[in-house]
């Protein structure tokens, strides 16, 4: 048999289930790959011990009804779990241990999930390389000193690396389905309102959504039935008729109309994206599906009006780091000053950044020409989107502009870090389902994606599109364990 | 428009963000680059748009007021980076 950790998450839940393998023999083999994999600098956390615990209570009395029954997880380190520290990647929430579970890791515990550790993150989810995390930037197996992408950048390098079989992330502007593009991996954002938000560290709270990371579409349908629900704790949950996404995964896309916006097409962009874009359209053909021209024709003001939304409500959501209540606190000569200590000495570099544009934007004088301006070009944006859904069940387009690029290349620059979600962003701003999956390889051997987006609450679709795609492709991530000694 | 030293003062007072003089230039540089880039949306007309404030636009739902978590007072105090007894403890606010 092949390794336990080269199997994919299905594969496993299989073989637990048909007693082929036990929980605690899953879940010491991805522990010890994680030993060894420390320079990939992935964990934040480590929850080894508890989870081996875990693992033999549940063989002692196996429940294989459970959709993870005996399954460890990893998970991104912006989700509280109940007395395992919880950091958000920050200085400030360095000592942070959460006595409450966030709703999307209880749905994860509930069907039978062991949590092995807490991955790395940008830091408070600002960012697109995993280089502004407090903890150390994360290393992508997929080649050395190449970042894996953000914020979700500890998921998408564990989970490429195969320290666990699935993983999860959030995504405000790109965080889940950039990371999973960087590392040949599959990345879901679900509709906003699908998964809670309750217990995940906020960033911006109109954008926030969390989502499933997997080695395949099967994986990812699987992972998303199991996070999405209903939660009165979350405000701004939807109830909806959830489906059985697994169940219902269906190759069949024959008669389904794709729309490729024209506007995605920009200038600069690597010959290579363009031919895999063609790639996706020329599959899409060939299986019954028919292409549409479209256009959305404010995709250029996305990002421009992201980089307004985003940091006006994070700014407000950090707000409360104020070193009362939790987290850290510096001295000060007296409480304004401790304030001001706190949060200058607590954050880094880009999360000032952002709360201080953020403050700005909201000032007073400043609303009208920046707040409110950047929530009517967002309606636009929407807008946009509905116009196309008139004619189109779905969207494909490219998932990033260029492929991962090396640690420390585009620190120094902040807006050539931000047009890394220029494809990514105009989803959550109007609230879309997209996934990511790995559909080639640049001239450099690193891995590329394809975004197919859907309608709000269709996150069926977009499954079902992906595993046309990815059945036709069938992507293989070329990892060499080059980290391991 | 640009952003001068002042109005980054400002800002970090208004953010409770302490920053020094050469902190203060840098992201003076990195916040004009930003506002440079964000003045694109100038381009649009938007007199007649509405804003959108939030992507589920449903009314929030009411439940009934009722208390769900008890005894918490522990793990409420619990991260606290100083406390006495039952209270969060700051610097001396009143002389």
């Amino acid at each position: 048999m092949s390794n336990i950790t080269d199997l994919k998450l299905v594969e496993l839940v299989d073989k637990i289930k048909k007693k082929e393998l036990s929980s605690a023999e899953v879940t010491i083999a991805f522990i010890e790959r994680s030993k060894k994999s420390k320079k990939l600098n992935t964990f934040i956390s480590e929850n080894y011990d508890n989870a081996i615990k875990k693992a033999k209570i549940f063989d002692q009395k196996p429940d294989f009804k459970k959709k993870l029954p005996g399954i460890p997880i990893a998970v991104k380190d912006l989700f509280c779990t109940k007395n395992i520290r919880t950091t958000a990647g920050s200085k400030i929430l360095e000592n942070f241990v959460p006595t409450y579970e966030s709703t999307v890791t209880q749905n994860i515990l509930d069907e039978g999930g062991i949590i092995i550790g807490k991955l790395n993150c940008d830091e408070f989810a600002m960012g697109s390389s995993n280089e502004t995390s407090y903890f150390g930037n994360v290393q992508n197996p997929v080649s050395e000193n190449l970042v894996p992408g953000g914020s979700s950048g500890g998921s998408s390098s564990a989970l490429a690396a195969k320290l666990t079989p699935a993983t999860i992330g959030t995504d405000t502007g790109g965080s889940i389905r950039q990371p999973a593009s960087f590392t040949g991996t599959v990345g879901l954002k679900p509709t906003y309102g699908s998964c809670s938000r309750y217990g995940i560290v906020a960033f911006a709270s109109s954008l926030d959504q969390a989502g499933p990371m997997t080695h395949d579409v099967k994986d990812c349908s699987l992972m998303l039935e199991i996070m999405s629900n209903y939660d009165t704790k979350d405000s701004t949950s939807v109830e909806f008729k959830r489906e059985n996404y697994l169940n219902n995964l269906n190759e069949n896309i024959k008669g389904k109309k794709i729309g490729i916006p024209k506007e995605y097409r920009v200038e600069g962009m690597p010959k290579e994206i363009d031919e895999l874009w063609e790639k996706g359209i020329k599959i899409i053909k060939e299986n019954g599906g028919e292409i549409i021209e479209i256009s959305l024709p404010n995709t250029n003001y996305a990002l421009p009006t992201y980089y307004i939304v985003a940091p006006a409500e994070a700014s407000s959501n950090l707000a409360r780091y104020d070193g009362v209540k939790y987290g850290f606190r510096s001295k000060g000569e007296n409480l304004i000053d401790m304030y001001e200590k706190t949060r200058s000495e607590g954050f880094g570099d880009e999360v000032k950044r952002r709360i201080m544009i953020g403050t700005y934007v909201l000032s007073s004088g400043y609303y009208d020409a920046y707040y409110l301006k950047a929530q009517k070009v967002r309606r636009l944006i929407k807008n946009d989107f509905d116009e196309a859904y008139k004619k189109v069940d779905a969207i494909l387009t490219p998932s990033t502009p260029s492929s991962a690029f090396k640690i420390g290349e585009k620190l120094n620059d902040p807006v050539s870090m931000y047009l890394n979600d220029i494809f990514t962003v105009p989803i959550n701003l109007a609230g879309l389902p997209a996934i990511s999956i790995p559909a080639g390889h640049d001239k450099k051997g690193y891995p590329l994606g394809l975004q197919v987006i859907g309608k709000a609450f269709d996150e069926q679709s977009i499954l079902n599109i992906a595993l046309a795609l990815e059945k036709n492709i069938s992507f293989k991530n070329n990892i060499t364990d080059w980290w391991i000694k | 428009m640009t952003i001068d030293l002042k109005t980054v003062k400002h800002i970090s007072k208004l953010s409770r963000i302490s920053i020094d003089d050469n902190k203060a230039k840098k992201l003076g540089k990195d916040l004009n680059s930003i506002f440079s880039f964000i003045e694109k949306l100038n381009e649009l007309d938007t007199k007649n748009t509405e804003p959108l404030t939030s992507i589920a636009e449903t009314t929030l739902k009411l439940r009934k007021d009722e208390i769900k978590s008890q005894n918490i007072r522990e793990d409420i105090l619990k991260n606290s980076p100083d406390k006495n007894k039952d209270f969060f403890v700051v610097p001396k606010v009143v002389e």
